[in-house]
C-alpha cells in the first residue's frame, strides 16, 4: 500500500500533547467518515513536536484528500481553538523532512 | 501553468482595520493571490475603506477586489440595487432568500455570485430552473466553507446533502462553482487545497474544486474589471484610440 506523509502545523494560543492532537484527528475522521471510512485511512502519527506545534502523520495515498478534509474541519482541541494546516505532503519521510527543513523531536505516539 | 488561488469572501470586522490587516496577511501566508472583501455600500465610507484595504494588500503583493453583498427582499429591490451599485464594485453577490429573487438574480447578467442561506435549507432555491438561467447569464454558484466548519451533527449533514444536490445540478448545467471561505477570523481561514479537499464532502471532483478556488474567481474579477474599464464598449470590443490619437 502506498503511503503519503503529511507535515501539519497547529496554530493555537495553547500547546497540545500528541495524544490530544491524535484524538482530535481521529474524532474528526470518525465524525465525517464513520468507522468504515476511518479504517481505510491507515492513519498513524509518525512524529510530534509539542513546542513547535508540528506533527507528521502517515496516511494511505488513496485517502489523502479525505484526511485533508477532516484536518480542515478541526476547529478546536479539548475546547481550545486551533487551526491545523497541511504544510506539505510527500511520498517519503526523508523528502518530507527535507521540505519542512527541520528535525522535530520524536515523542512516543499512542 | 501554476494556479493562482483566490478567496472572494473574506469577512473581517469592518470597523477594525487591524483585524482586516491580520486576515489579509494570513491570506497571503496561506497562498492566496487575490482576495475580495465585502464592504457596505454607503458611498463615502466604502471608497475610503476600499483604498485602505488595497494599500494593505499591496504590502503583501495580494490583489484586492471590491465586493458588495446584496440581500434584497424582492426582485424589484434587486434591480434597483444593481442599477445603483453595479458600476461601483468589482464583484456583486446576491443572497437569495426567496424564489423570486433567486430567479431574477440568476437571469441578470449583472450578478456574479449566487448565495443561499445555510441556516434555513428550505430557502436554498438552486434547482434546475435556476441553474438554466444562471448558465445563460454567467452567474456562478458560491459555496461558503465557513458553515462546514461551524456547524456540527445533523445540521452539517443536511447541509452536505443540500450542497451535493446543488453541485450536481450546477455541473449538469455547466454553472461555474466558486468556493470561498466566508471567514470572519483567521481561525476560519484555510489553505486553497484544504478548501478544495472539503468539497469532496459533497462530491465535487478535485479538478472542479481546484477551478472553484482559482480559475472561476479570477475569471469573474477579470471580466468585471474589463467591463468597468473606461475603454470597455461591449464584450469583445474595447476602445484603443480616440480623437487625435487615432492617426
Amino acid at each position: 500500500m502506498r503511503r503519503r506523509y503529511l507535515a501539519l502545523k497547529l496554530e493555537s494560543a495553547e500547546k497540545f500533547e500528541a495524544k490530544e492532537f491524535l484524538d482530535a484527528l481521529w474524532s474528526a475522521i470518525l465524525r465525517l467518515y464513520g468507522e468504515y471510512g476511518a479504517s481505510k485511512t491507515g492513519l498513524a502519527l509518525v512524529d510530534y513536536d509539542e513546542e513547535g506545534g508540528l506533527a507528521i502523520i502517515r496516511v494511505a495515498h488513496t485517502e489523502l484528500e479525505k484526511v485533508r478534509a477532516a484536518i480542515a474541519t478541526i476547529t478546536d482541541i479539548m475546547a481550545k481553538p486551533v487551526v491545523i494546516h497541511v504544510l506539505t505532503v510527500s511520498g517519503t519521510l526523508k523528502t518530507l523532512y527535507k521540505k519542512i527543513g527541520t528535525d522535530i523531536k520524536r515523542q512516543s505516539a499512542q | 501553468m501554476r494556479r493562482v488561488f483566490a478567496d472572494l469572501n473574506l469577512q473581517p470586522n469592518l470597523g477594525d482595520i487591524e483585524h482586516a490587516r491580520r486576515m489579509i496577511f494570513k491570506a497571503s501566508e496561506l497562498g492566496y493571490r487575490l482576495i475580495a472583501i465585502p464592504v457596505l455600500p454607503s458611498s463615502s465610507l466604502a471608497e475610503k475603506y476600499v483604498q485602505q484595504l488595497r494599500g494593505i494588500c499591496q504590502e503583501k503583493a495580494v490583489d484586492f477586489a471590491s465586493r458588495l453583498n446584496l440581500k434584497p427582499k424582492t426582485p424589484r429591490e434587486l434591480l434597483q440595487l444593481l442599477r445603483r451599485f453595479r458600476r461601483k464594485f468589482e464583484i456583486i453577490a446576491v443572497t437569495c432568500e426567496s424564489k423570486a429573487v433567486a430567479r431574477q438574480a440568476a437571469k441578470d447578467h449583472r450578478v456574479d455570485l449566487l448565495n443561499f442561506p445555510f441556516t434555513d435549507l428550505h430557502r436554498r432555491f438552486f434547482d434546475k430552473a435556476e441553474a438554466e438561467l444562471a448558465s445563460n447569464s454567467q452567474a456562478s454558484l458560491e459555496i461558503e466553507i465557513k458553515p462546514l466548519l461551524t456547524l456540527k451533527g445533523p445540521a452539517r449533514i443536511r447541509l452536505f446533502s443540500a450542497l451535493r444536490k446543488e453541485v450536481a445540478t450546477a455541473k449538469s448545467f455547466q454553472v461555474p462553482i466558486v468556493i470561498s471561505s466566508g471567514a470572519t477570523s483567521e481561525l476560519l481561514m484555510r489553505k486553497p487545497l484544504e478548501m478544495a479537499a472539503l468539497t469532496t464532502l459533497f462530491d465535487l471532483d478535485k479538478p472542479s474544486a481546484l477551478d472553484a478556488v482559482s480559475k472561476y474567481p479570477l475569471a469573474i474579477v477579470r471580466r468585471n474589471r474589463e467591463k468597468l474599464s473606461p475603454r470597455f464598449v461591449a464584450p469583445g470590443i474595447r476602445l484603443i484610440r480616440m480623437g487625435e490619437d487615432c492617426h
